[in-house]
């Protein structure tokens, strides 16, 4: 899926820049193709330019400069309202001052449709977010779980191809929004709608998308699949950003086959996989996955590269036991290991040796 | 919970009912609160709402006749008005007894006042009869009949009695039949001579201006408010400055100033004539009219409307907007279907507001309505000082008080008065 061609470009964002004060630019250089289908999540800190995204694709902001396609045809100077694009917003837009059942026969309206046809379609889209009784209640006196299924059915009611939503789970707790990502995954999936999906929370990124766009500092940093985003980061902005991660700092002795030598700071000399340094004397972060650090000596794979470590905290998460250690002069070094009968508790205090596979530790820009 | 099902209130834990608990546990709060409001519950008690009770009172109050001339009111209880006789020289007597007691306390003119508004002539009556009273020796010069005919004719009249014995009760609906152009006929309330009836009108055309002023208001004020409430906050309260500057100049100045604005030798027409847009000898009458007073009075009260709409739109959220036209409407229709009707609790606060102010609006009228566009609280003022009638001034202002209530009942039971919101 991710490698489409412009053929199957639906939506494309071509060199787009974007400055709201002619001196900076929020957004800069973004080049995006998106194939019909596809359900998109634009990932970042505040700031890093992917409401503006948005907003731009939306038609509420202009691009500086670049194009915008969707379906083929520029929209940079169609205003919104023609581009027949749903939107569900960050705190859901509900219309107070009409019912449930009038706030989505809204966009049927202002397109003159039938009053029969109307009902047929508010009817059906309640029934497809399991709202279907409360066609005559205001926004008001819904939760927000169920405000947020009403937006989100407002927004497919006129049956757009393509449906932005901004960090529309925001408000929601824990429990809830994990429901919701998952209803809203099946019913983009199920209805074939394409999705650009605004959030700065990496578990919605990862376990809704079919692709994940991380922003920062108005470019993005990289576009790819969940598991590759997670497993194979391309810099150290996305590894420190995606999941949990550890790093260590030094510097690259040699490139060697694939494999660069990094000397730690405190001496120590490891084996990475080189990413994005290109030659020796370069400053890196090596970045390894807390649960890829294994400290059991039976289970230490083959040809893993160990190293001294001494336990500071352990904690007991359930599922999961998360130790804290001080590995190369690094206090903030996290392991993860699974709670099975035969897994060993750490103490603090207890000095054990850690290993990992090279090909799990990256080296990654400093 | 479970012990409670059964019939019989609930206890709290040392058996007395849970209600009664309750309520002792925030006495303390309620006692506490009422301290608080106490000195401005006592200021309002005390310069508000007793004056205005008394001034109420006036409009019904009528003691002036049977205190002045109690053995005549007495006398008078027998007495058929509509006989045409009129009265018996028993009734006369017990007139001059109270016309010399009176004179010489030199209350009978005040008498003679009061029943002149009722039926006109009395007064001269009353002034003539009380010269001669004050030197009359009761026992021996008698009979007063003849007496009182030959100082004035209009002591013969039965309409003149009729008068004083309609008004001898101490309470009475005079004003109210005066203030709403009615008079008491011989067949109960009766209208007014059509060429004395003024305060129907004069409550009508208060009523049509105070709306055509509250109108003229909301569709100036709404496009400002909208601006001010959509502009970034620096630019928002510079614009905001400009729209209380007003309030740092006198109402007399400002007002003074549209004086000159719309006179006929004033800056419009001046302006008009020399575009050649109006002839010299035809400059617009735009003041002393009601052209100019509404002119003057929507500016006054402009801030008034523009305050609640701004709050009220300030808390409508931009993406509403968005939304409606993310869902494919124009602009117009996003505003009018979505942003307007969001508005309207703001349209009704401002709109209650200057009404309110409007109705009873007094100085602005009175330097620029001439006599075409004064309000009914220019009347009220004349009787309150210049023609000393306050009983019929408390009439109006009552008339004027339920006026306005029936209005804002009406309001609640159209609009509904919890869709006002000041923000």
């Amino acid at each position: 899926m991710s490698q489409s061609s412009s053929n199957d470009a639906f939506v494309e964002f071509e060199r787009v820049q974007k400055s709201y004060d002619g001196e900076n630019l929020v957004v800069k250089d973004l080049n995006l193709v998106m194939p019909k289908g596809e359900f998109l999540t634009m990932l970042g800190p505040s700031g890093s330019g992917k409401t503006t995204c948005l907003m731009m694709l939306a038609g509420f902001e202009t691009a500086t400069h670049g194009d915008i396609r969707l379906g083929g045809t520029s929209i940079n100077n169609i205003p919104p309202h023609k581009r027949g694009i749903g939107m569900v917003f960050q705190n859901y837009a509900l219309f107070p001052h009409m019912t449930i059942a009038e706030n989505l026969s809204f966009p049927l309206e202002v397109r003159k449709m039938g009053k029969s046809e109307r009902e047929e379609k508010v009817k059906r889209a309640l029934d497809m977010v399991e709202m279907g009784a409360f066609g005559g209640r205001r926004p008001a006196q819904l939760s927000g779980g169920q405000q947020q299924r009403i937006a989100l059915a407002r927004a497919l009611v006129f049956e757009p191809e393509l449906v932005l939503m901004d960090e529309p789970l925001g408000a929601l707790d824990k429990q809830l929004r994990e429901k919701m990502q998952f209803e809203i995954t099946h019913l983009a999936h199920r209805l074939g709608i394409t999705v650009v999906y605004v959030t700065h929370d990496q578990t919605e990124a990862l376990t809704m998308s079919d692709r994940v766009a991380v922003f920062d500092d108005g470019r993005i940093q990289q576009l790819a699949p969940p598991d590759k985003l997670y497993e194979e980061p391309e810099n150290s902005f996305v590894a420190q950003f995606i999941g949990e991660n550890n790093t260590l700092e030094g510097t690259v002795k040699e490139i060697n086959n694939g494999i660069a030598l990094v000397q730690l700071d405190d001496g120590e000399l490891i084996d990475c996989k080189p990413i994005n340094v290109s030659k020796p004397g370069e400053r890196t972060r090596v970045s390894i996955r807390p649960e890829r650090v294994e400290y059991n000596k039976d289970r230490m794979p083959e040809g893993a590269h160990t190293l001294k470590a001494e336990v500071l905290e352990f904690i007991y998460m359930g599922d999961i036991f998360r130790t804290r250690l001080r590995v190369a002069g690094n206090d903030e070094f996290v392991i993860k290991t699974r709670n099975a009968p035969d897994q060993v508790r750490l103490q603090p205090g207890t000095q054990i040796e850690i290993g990992w596979l090279s090909e799990d530790c990256r080296a990654l820009d400093a | 919970m479970s012990d409670t099902t059964d019939t019989g209130p609930v206890l709290a834990a040392d058996g007395t009912p849970l209600k009664r608990s309750l309520s002792r546990a925030l006495r303390r709060q309620k006692m506490r609160a009422l301290m608080l409001i106490a000195p401005l519950l006592l200021f309002v008690l005390l310069t508000f709402i007793v004056p205005i009770g008394q001034m109420l009172f006036r409009s019904v109050e009528n003691d002036i006749v049977s205190r002045t001339l109690p053995n005549t009111v007495i006398a008078l209880q027998d007495w058929d008005a509509d006989s045409g006789q009129i009265p018996d020289e028993a009734i006369f007597t017990a007139l001059a007894i109270d016309m010399q007691a009176a004179a010489e306390a030199k209350i009978h003119t005040r008498v003679g006042s009061r029943l002149n508004y009722e039926k006109p002539g009395i007064s001269s009556l009353f002034r003539k009869a009380g010269r001669k009273a004050k030197k009359w020796d009761l026992e021996n010069d008698g009979p007063y009949q003849e007496k009182f005919i030959k100082i004035a004719k209009g002591w013969g009249d039965p309409e003149v009695w009729r008068t004083i014995q309609t008004y001898s009760s101490k309470y009475t609906a005079g004003y109210f039949l005066n203030a709403a152009d009615l008079q008491n006929g011989t067949e109960g309330p009766e209208w007014r001579p059509e060429n004395e009836q003024i305060y129907i009108t004069l409550f009508k055309r208060t009523l049509f201006m105070s709306m055509m002023i509250t109108v003229s208001c909301i569709i100036l004020a709404y496009p400002v408010a909208w601006i001010l409430a959509n502009l970034p906050s620096r630019s928002a309260n510079l614009l905001m400055i400009l729209v209380l500057l007003p309030f740092w100049t006198s109402l007399l100045v400002r007002t003074s100033a549209w004086k000159v604005m719309l006179q006929q030798q004033g800056v419009i027409n001046d302006t008009l004539v020399w575009l050649g847009l109006v002839a010299d000898d035809a400059r617009l009458v735009m003041i002393n009219n009601q052209f100019g007073t509404i002119v003057a009075m929507t500016h006054i009260l402009l801030p008034f409307m523009i305050l609640p709409m701004y709050s009220v739109m300030q808390t409508i959220q931009p993406t509403y907007l968005r939304a409606a036209k993310s869902l494919g409407a124009t602009n117009w229709t996003a505003f009018w279907r979505v942003y307007f009707p969001q508005s309207i609790p703001g349209i009704g606060a401002g709109s209650i507001l200057v009404f309110i102010l409007a109705i009873g609006y007094y100085i602005t009228p009175e330097l620029v309505g001439g006599t075409k566009g004064v309000f009914i609280s220019n009347r009220i003022a004349f009787h309150i000082s210049s023609s000393l009638n306050w009983g019929l001034a408390a009439a109006l202002g009552s008339i004027l008080l339920v006026v306005v209530l029936i209005l804002y009942w009406a309001y609640d039971k159209i609009v509904g008065i919890d869709n006002v919101k000041l923000g």
